[in-house]
């Protein structure tokens, strides 16, 4: 019974810990002195690496998860002969949640992983403590050109994302199951609120990318520096990600809903 | 033309007897509660290469790690070029490592960065030189160390005395005052060693450098150093001259540098009697 307490202890300190390093890791690497004209061509490499290339994966996921939604709606719809309302449907759930949330998670399988793979592998080949012995400041040359890249590229990701679902659904919804595309777009244009639902998904995004970026660079600056530490700190990256993405999802939708 | 010779030649005027670049007093560190060093005193002379020797596991490569201060002393004090190193804000402490190259056992190289641009590194982020000046400037580290005609070759398409080569030509792109080798040895074919070990002594003479030289290779680093100090035990064991070090008459010394299989530095790792495991 001790030793079961003594480990729970052990485990929760040593989270608690974890926590602890990556707040200070977080404050450090925005403290530093950013150096906009030496940085920017960094920075527009990470945006490629981390934005762009995942581009291909939001895309594909966002036309299926309309159409899928185009579909399930339909059904349901139909049986209450409001099958028009679909546009108003596919609109509202990929811009309030699914758009932000399923970006991120994804954000986080593919761009996180990369990021905390990428940065555990300088460190595991001593090449972050070679930069730091020729003078060169780790934190503002490799993590702030990545932590910016990953807050920037999300919201945008996630837009992208959005945009492509409702394609998606009108896709399903009007060219096939023969929906019509006046009440489509009208209805989703009638009940698409721009501050309440278009900002809300956005700060959402926004949210999202931070806190995702944020465990992934710091996963890979706190890797062990061996194969297993790096294999370590990916799975990490993808499971805390995708939980804080879940959690903070509530957490944001309760106090947009006034719930709080 | 830009030749080693020549250099050399150049360079007769400055061996002078030195001061000292790194004076090291009443060193104490510890990982946890494991102790590496426990009170080591050292004075490295400007100009010279120190080899540090020891067997492994005695903190040798720590050593650089606390003349760089990445890690920090718990008690007594490294001073680099009149410079506390502990004591420096982080604006000092990088500006202080402009002047200190380091070559590391795995050579460290930037793996999405080609030959060419890992050499131009330091320089890009600590100059403000034009391209076609780095370009000049990084050509002749690569003819110091004989790979200029591999500039555009990737770090996965060389082999590890190459990389070592890179790397070297990299640590001196600052022109700096002390270059620091961790292991560079280790790993190498005669051929790749011979090459490294006749370039830290030539490239430390040619530039007017002070080199420390971490290894535990006896025979090569005794062949190219002024100075040598011996680490066991978190103490230095035996210091001086690489002939002084030879003939030292300390058990513990002499086991190293022999190369004696058992003597005071046990064959055995600490174990119950032999018998009593067997029948246990």
């Amino acid at each position: 019974m001790m030793t079961a307490l003594q480990q729970l202890g052990r485990a929760t300190l040593s989270r608690l810990g974890g926590v602890g390093r990556a707040g200070i890791f977080l404050l450090k690497t925005v403290l530093r002195k950013p150096q906009p004209i030496k940085h920017l061509p960094l920075l527009i490499q990470e945006l490629y690496s981390v934005g762009v290339l995942s581009l291909i994966i939001i895309i594909v996921s966002g036309l299926f998860i309309g159409m899928v939604v185009s579909l399930q709606g339909y059904n349901i719809l139909a049986k209450f002969a409001a099958a028009e309302e679909l546009g108003q449907l596919v609109a509202l759930s990929v811009v309030r949640e699914l758009g932000p949330v399923v970006s991120a998670l994804l954000f986080a399988g593919r761009a996180g992983s990369a990021l905390t793979a990428e940065i555990g592998l300088m460190k595991t080949t001593e090449q972050l403590e070679a930069m730091s012995m020729m003078g060169v400041d780790p934190l503002r040359r490799v993590i702030l050109p990545r932590l910016w890249a990953g807050f920037i590229s999300m919201p945008l990701l996630s837009l992208v994302f959005c945009l492509c679902a409702i394609f998606g659904g009108y896709c399903v919804g009007v060219l096939w199951l023969g929906v019509d595309a006046g009440s489509f777009w009208s209805n989703m244009q009638g009940a698409v609120d721009f501050r309440v639902d278009v900002l809300s998904g956005v700060i959402k995004s926004i949210v999202f990318g931070f806190v995702v970026t944020w465990i992934a660079v710091f996963q890979g600056f706190d890797a062990a520096p061996t194969a297993a530490g790096i294999s370590r700190a990916t799975t990490r990256t993808v499971v805390f990600g995708s939980l804080a993405v879940l959690g903070l999802d509530f957490v944001l939708t309760t106090l947009m809903m006034g719930g709080w | 033309m830009f030749s080693l010779d020549s250099l050399l030649h150049n360079k007769c005027m400055l061996k002078e007897p030195m001061t000292n670049l790194i004076t090291i007093r009443d060193l104490h560190f510890a990982y946890g509660p494991k102790p590496i060093f426990t009170g080591v005193d050292m004075d490295m002379p400007q100009g010279s290469v120190i080899g540090i020797m020891g067997p492994s596991g005695t903190g040798k490569s720590t050593l650089l790690r606390l003349i760089g201060a990445q890690v920090l002393p718990s008690q007594g004090e490294v001073i680099f070029d009149s410079e506390q190193m502990a004591s420096l804000s982080r604006t000092a402490l990088y500006n202080a490592r402009q002047k200190m190259g380091m070559l590391f056992q795995n050579s460290a190289l930037f793996t999405h960065l080609s030959v060419f641009d890992n050499v131009a590194f330091p320089l890009r982020e600590h100059t403000p030189l034009t391209e076609g000046m780095i370009r000049d400037l990084v050509l002749m580290k690569l003819e110091l160390v004989g790979l200029r005609g591999a500039t555009a070759l990737m770090p996965s398409e060389l082999s590890g005395g190459m990389m070592r080569r890179v790397a070297l030509a990299r640590a001196i792109a600052l022109d700096p005052t002390l270059v620091m080798y961790d292991e560079p040895f280790t790993g190498l074919d005669p051929i790749a060693k011979g090459v490294i070990v006749k370039l830290i002594r030539q490239i430390n003479d040619a530039l007017g450098l002070t080199s420390i030289v971490v290894s535990h290779d006896v025979e090569d680093l005794l062949k190219i150093s002024d100075l040598v100090y011996v680490v066991a035990d978190g103490k230095v064991i035996g210091h001086g001259d690489p002939h002084a070090v030879q003939q030292d008459s300390n058990p513990q010394l002499k086991q190293f540098i022999q190369g004696l299989p058992d003597g005071t530095v046990p064959f055995h790792y600490p174990a119950r009697a032999y018998k009593e495991d067997l029948l246990s």
